[in-house]
């Protein structure tokens, strides 16, 4: 028989993957995913900020993740260094000065290990009702923001040209990974978060025919990769989070194999390849 | 006169004295020229000389920092602009491209993509397209949704002889058929499509315009390009009566050197017919080998 806090993990980790899916999506296309790690890797000096001020963890969080993105926009216009010389110097030094804040703090005494890796175990029955209601509220902005971020993804400029608006609706699809990072650290934790991002939707590719689809199939494989994760770490007594990326990349592996070529190839879209 | 067109005419885009300025360099500047519903605007210029900047301030892409650009309310644009790459991690078919910015009904769908031609590749994946074929999508894409305007950037790049000639022949029957107005970007130096109405010449400012010759009028294109390619394409004859000297000062055909050119310093755009093309062969414009192959009647190079 499993135990509620088994339960309570799945349940909470389902709920993350199903958001992190098209999230992820995105994240692959636009070819953010260091942008991810930048924002997750923030997300520490949140942890630390929440503790320096007695603020609500995932709240200091999305608020230190936000702020991060934004620096980051800034940065960008004004065009001095390129983006991921930027981000590396956003992204670990928000990390260290986090590190830093937290050891000046003598008076708490923080499981470090826990933030960077996450302790989806120690899920509440708090912490899923946080889960699925910030998960559907993602999931219906990202609904709404479908086309514009889609568009834009294609061509920013085709976007602005033709009435959307493709500046908004990055900027909102910042707030929204700041969002699923604050609710997701503590599953996987800071270190691993983007690979809940990236590797399903990295798996669900091959067998994607639209982006709708593709965004469909991140979310189920993340969902095969938390159950099969949890229950690899009940079986063989691993740390949660990195067995919940283990499953994740075992999937991504077999999704590579000869037999997913295949169904790629006698997919309907062959006929227009390389004539 | 900015429009060829009578006053009356509702303009769906005019641009007035407009500049985009970046990092303290002028990409273009004092632009100015109209285009109303059925007229064709080609832009043409060297490398860099801002006929993509020009075309995407036109359509509100790009705001200029002097001048302005006025367009109707509610204008409906169709853009293919000149670089798109689809990532490869994304799947998109071309019937996918067709509703991307925009929800259609499946009958415009089909009709954008049989007056294309590309309706048999409706469930191939745009990645796996060639660059001709890429670029019908994308005119199919722009004009499944009905647009006021369509801008066309380097529509016929990647596309052989034969193809630009159909291209051009698209582009026209969309046209008549629709009574949009169309703003083409010509990769072309001297050839435009035969159907412009207005030739505007950049090379970071309004070099010259005009109206291009009809290639089908003269014997010795005719016998160049072939019948079929005759009704689609038409020559423009430069007549500039300045030069860019290489650094980035203007030398005019009285004498007189400027820092810049542009519309209202009163040094040039004498509405002349002649053939007077005295830029300086080095000047970097890139079509003086061009121009002279054409006097001895050469073969165009592709």
């Amino acid at each position: 028989m499993l135990d509620d806090f088994f339960i309570r993990a799945l349940v909470a980790g389902i709920g993350i993957a199903i958001v992190a899916g098209p999230l992820g999506c995105f994240v692959v296309w636009r070819r953010m995913a260091y942008f991810g790690d930048t924002m997750a890797h923030s997300a520490l000096l949140g942890v630390a900020l929440s503790l320096l001020m007695d603020l609500n963890l995932m709240v200091s969080v999305f608020i230190v993740a936000s702020a991060v993105s934004l620096l980051l926009l800034f940065l960008q216009k004004r065009g001095a260094l390129s983006t991921d010389a930027l981000l590396g110097i956003l992204s670990h030094s928000a990390l260290s000065i986090g590190l830093v804040i937290v050891a000046f703090m003598t008076w708490v005494r923080i499981d470090l290990v826990g933030f960077l890796f996450g302790d989806i175990l120690a899920v509440s029955e708090a912490d899923i009702d946080i889960i699925w209601g910030g998960g559907i509220l993602v999931i219906l902005a990202l609904v709404y923001l479908w086309r514009p971020l889609l568009a834009s993804t294609v061509n920013p400029e085709l976007a602005e040209a033709e009435g959307l608006k493709p500046e908004r609706a990055r900027l909102l699809f910042m707030l929204l990974m700041a969002l699923v990072i604050a609710i997701a650290m503590k599953i996987v934790g800071i270190l691993l978060i983007t690979s809940l991002l990236i590797i399903p939707a990295a798996t669900a590719r091959r067998f994607a025919t639209s982006p709708e689809i593709m965004a469909v199939l991140a979310s189920l494989i993340g969902a095969l990769a938390v159950a099969g994760g949890l229950f690899g770490s009940l079986h063989w007594d691993t740390p949660s989070g990195p067995s919940i990326v283990v499953a994740a990349l075992a999937l991504f592996v077999l999704s590579l194999l000869p037999v997913g070529r295949r169904l790629d190839r006698a997919s309907p879209s062959s006929p227009g390849g390389n004539r | 006169m900015l429009n060829y067109r009578s006053p009356e005419t509702a303009s769906l885009v005019r641009l007035a004295n407009a500049g985009v300025r970046r990092n303290g360099r002028w990409l273009v500047r004092g632009v100015d020229f109209s285009i109303s519903r059925g007229e064709i605007v080609t832009l043409i210029g060297p490398n860099g000389s801002g006929k993509s900047t020009t075309a995407k301030t036109a359509i509100g892409v790009l705001k200029p920092d002097e001048g302005h650009v006025e367009r109707i309310a509610g204008l409906r644009v169709g853009y293919v602009p000149q670089k798109l790459a689809v990532d490869w991690t994304l799947p998109l078919t071309v019937e996918r491209l067709m509703t991307l910015t925009g929800p259609l009904k499946g009958r415009e769908i089909e009709e954008a993509l049989a007056a294309t031609g590309m309706l048999h590749m409706a469930k191939a994946e745009v990645q796996h397209l060639s660059g001709g074929e890429f670029q019908r999508a994308l005119l199919a894409r722009a004009i499944a949704r009905k647009p006021d305007l369509l801008v066309l950037d380097e529509p016929v790049q990647g596309v052989d002889f034969s193809g630009e000639i159909a291209l051009y022949e698209l582009i026209k029957q969309i046209r008549n058929r629709t009574g949009c107005g169309i703003l083409l970007i010509s990769h072309d130096l001297h050839i435009v499509m035969a159907e412009t109405d207005t030739v505007v010449c950049l090379n970071g400012h309004v070099c010259c315009r005009g109206t291009p010759q009809a290639v089908s009028q003269s014997p010795e294109y005719l016998a160049l390009f072939g019948r079929r390619a005759a009704s689609a394409l038409a020559v423009y004859s430069h007549h500039h009566d300045h030069t860019h000297l290489p650094d980035g000062r203007v030398l005019h055909a009285d004498g007189s050197i400027t820092e810049s050119c542009f519309p209202g310093d009163g040094h040039h755009h004498q509405p002349l017919a002649e053939n007077v093309h005295d830029h300086d062969p080095d000047c970097g414009c890139g079509h003086h080998a061009r121009l002279q192959g054409f006097e001895k009647a050469e073969k165009r190079d592709a």
